[in-house]
């Protein structure tokens, strides 16, 4: 589908400039040995526990598909439900805002904290503000922007990038905290007590003691949404902490960025994610803090409310009928902790804020697969995606759809076809010749028999060296299936 | 009932024995198997790595190659469901209309090996006799593309005096992932590793599993370990009465 206003990957985010593909990133996160164990260990817990409390619905199966029907209908009549939401919200006392790329939307949130007189902000944990870099736009404003979910203040304490949608800062143990809050933390406002342990009580204390200064302090909030509900204009944000909660009830501005898909019809709507939703990403029967707010209430909360919707290559995403189905994720990470790819190489290998089986297939689609080619192809297609993911996404079809966009983009953009793309025509050539076939397997017996020592080749040519690194090759039989068959079949038929 | 063996591009060219296996246990059960010399592949290759053109000519090829039989049987869980999953798709989306006609006619005549054996002849007790401790691998194609379930296991358990022990951590990805294995073949690499160390935790002499090309990955793993692990398609087990192997 082609975009009648074609607007600049580089205007949209997601993706960090200057990563690399996904092989040559995943290759440094692989020597890593203790992010590795890092990963191993925390994966590992959350899909014993997410498996456990899927297990307890008898209607497990059954929520799933409705959560799939529910977001395919309201992504056929997005449009509606989005205007719906609109006149929900106004009529509830909130404003509305539209912003068709991350600069727009960045534009949008500058402005209104700018219009507050403030230049501090506290923020509640979202991936529409990590998507669009809106911190780091309006630190370039003059405005701190202050993380105060757990993971997220690690990470931004760290000068560091989120590597897993929900858990931010998975690739760090708590040694690794530790030393962070007692290095970093005095520089964004109270510091760690003295004789910091990394003993997970002490470090939540110092992290509620450092945030609590935050809430008391803040007059602008900025929160991401889970889903807003288009009949009644209320929006909704799940978390564990409660620190989101603060956010949200004590400043006087709230300021709120989502994505355009985030938009459910009715509550009975969410009804049916907010059972999925927890027990599909932190492995509880439910999250600990629900909060929804339907624009403002005198005397009770912000004064102030404005909701930004966010396309920024959404609407690209759905016009593609096979592609739109990755705007029906609700965020939870199940794929990321079943993924046995993310376990080995972490989120930052995707170069991407959305890392993981979702993020291969989100990221290509919001920038364009040119600018994250090498993701559709960071997955062995094993389909523990699809069979954790709690509205039915059907990642590996999704995979497989944009690996043969990746190679269509790269065959229109060069005039000379990849060596690549040469081999696999002359491999269809031999493959569609069962004579060609049969002179290639004679030729690869006897080439193979020679390179063999003791039944095993131990190193192969030229592209197939990285398999040859770690695996042995068996030699070749002395004759294939088809000319045994030949000898000793064809006579008795 | 005309049975017709789809060897699989894998197994004619590196894994013959399998092919051959597959031919012994359907005799021994009475079935007269026939191997169309027309065949080739089924193009997963192609599809895979994102070539979808390249594919066409293949699927139409083992269309025209298998569309007289009553059944066609594979010994790959992953070639079946390329041709389940994905042969309609590139027929409606490349071919004439009589291609996509012949391809949704056959699609469900074509069935993996086990499925075949469990469900459209009804037999768990092939015959089989193999007195050696064996540990089962199911392929990611075998358990979450075509949902084998217990299909093969079933078959194993049934083969007399095995001593069937169970793989650790079996429903991960062994990291093979077709041109993955090349493209990533460093996180390919770390699954494999730990797909081996399962192997070798279990004291199994023998790992079996319903695709050959996952066990060549594995047993390339196990033999630049200098492991004595054998990988054999199941299909091996299931043909031998002697309890040897070719």
């Amino acid at each position: 589908m082609s975009d009648p206003h074609p607007r600049n990957p580089a205007d949209r985010g997601v993706v960090w400039l200057g990563s690399p593909a996904f092989p040559d990133a995943a290759r440094s996160a692989l020597k890593d040995t203790q992010l590795r164990a890092n990963l191993k260990r925390a994966t590992g817990t959350i899909r014993d526990k997410r498996l456990t409390v899927a297990a307890e619905l008898d209607d497990w199966e059954e929520l799933r598909t409705a959560a799939a029907a529910i977001k395919t209908r309201t992504s056929r009549h997005l449009d509606r439900y989005l205007l719906q939401l609109e006149r929900s919200v106004t009529a509830a006392g909130g404003t509305v805002h539209w912003a068709a790329d991350a600069a727009e939307a960045n534009r949008i949130v500058t402005a209104l904290v700018r219009a507050t007189g403030e230049r501090e902000v506290v923020k509640v944990k979202s991936m529409a503000t990590q998507e669009i870099g809106l911190n780091e736009h309006l630190a370039e404003a003059g405005i701190a922007a202050y993380e105060t979910d757990l993971a997220e203040l690690i990470v931004q304490l760290g000068d560091d990038r989120p590597s897993h949608i929900l858990v931010p800062a998975i690739h760090r143990n708590r040694t690794e905290i530790r030393d962070l809050f007692v290095a970093r933390m005095g520089d964004w406002g109270r510091p760690a007590p003295d004789g910091l342990r990394d003993d997970p009580h002490e470090l939540a204390e110092a992290a509620r003691r450092h945030l609590r200064e935050k809430f008391l302090n803040a007059k602008v909030a900025v929160s991401g949404a889970n889903f807003a509900v288009a009949d009644t204009g209320t929006v909704v944000v799940v978390e564990s902490e409660g620190n989101g909660r603060m956010c949200l009830t004590l400043p006087q501005t709230l300021i709120t960025v989502m994505g355009i898909e985030k938009v459910v019809p009715t509550w009975s709507d969410l009804e049916v994610f907010l059972q999925l939703l927890p027990r599909s990403s932190t492995g509880e029967r439910m999250n600990p803090y629900t909060s929804t707010w339907t624009g403002t209430t005198d005397g009770d909360g912000p004064s102030e409310f404005h909701l930004v919707l966010l396309d920024n290559g959404r609407t690209d995403t759905l016009a593609d009928t096979v592609g739109r189905q990755a705007l029906a994720c609700i965020r939870c990470s199940a794929c990321l902790n079943v993924c046995p790819v993310f376990e080995r190489t972490g989120g930052h290998a995707y170069g991407s804020v959305y890392p993981g089986p979702i993020g291969a297939v989100l990221t290509p689609q919001l920038v364009g697969v040119g600018q994250a080619a090498s993701l559709p192809f960071a997955s062995t297609l094993c389909g523990a995606c699809y069979d954790a993911c709690p509205v039915k996404i059907d990642i590996p079809e999704l995979l497989l759809h944009l690996r043969a966009e990746a190679v269509e983009a790269e065959r229109a953009a060069k005039r000379l076809p990849t060596a690549e793309a040469v081999a696999m025509k002359a491999a269809a050539a031999v493959l569609d010749s069962p004579r060609l076939l049969s002179a290639a397997q004679q030729a690869g017996s006897l080439g193979g028999r020679a390179l063999a020592r003791g039944g095993r080749i131990r190193r192969l040519p030229g592209p197939l060296h990285g398999w040859s690194d770690t695996r042995d090759t068996p030699a070749p039989p002395a004759e294939s299936f088809r000319t045994w068959w030949r000898k000793n079949k064809e006579g008795d038929r | 009932m005309r049975v017709a063996l789809f060897v699989t591009c894998v197994a004619d060219t590196m894994f013959p024995d399998t092919g051959r296996a597959v031919v012994t246990v359907l005799e021994r059960l009475g079935h007269t198997v026939e191997f169309p010399q027309e065949q080739t592949c089924c193009g997963q290759l192609h599809f895979n790595t994102g070539y979808r053109p390249d594919a066409v000519p293949l699927v139409a090829r083992f269309a025209r190659t298998f569309a007289e039989y009553d059944a066609v049987v594979t010994p790959s869980a992953s070639c079946t469901g390329m041709i389940r999953d994905n042969h309609p798709l590139l027929a409606e989306r490349y071919g004439r209309p009589d291609l996509r006609r012949t391809v949704a006619e056959l699609v469900p005549r074509v069935h993996e090996f086990t499925e075949f054996l469990t469900d459209v002849l009804g037999v768990t007790d092939v015959g089989a006799r193999f007195p050696h401790r064996v540990t089962y691998h199911p392929t990611c194609h075998s358990l979450r593309g075509l949902r084998l379930g217990d299909r093969p296991l079933r078959l194993l358990r049934a083969v007399q005096d095995i001593d069937l022990v169970d793989l650790p951590a079996a429903d991960s990805c062994c990291g093979f992932g077709g041109t993955f294995a090349v493209k990533n073949a460093e996180t390919s690499g770390a699954m494999l590793a730990d797909k081996a160390a399962g192997v070798l935790e279990t004291g199994a002499e023998v790992l079996c599993a319903a695709d050959n090309s996952c066990l060549m990955h594995i047993g390339g793993g196990l033999s630049r370990r200098g492991s004595t692990v054998r990988t054999v398609h199941l299909a091996e087990i299931l043909a031998t009465t002697e309890g040897t192997l070719r």
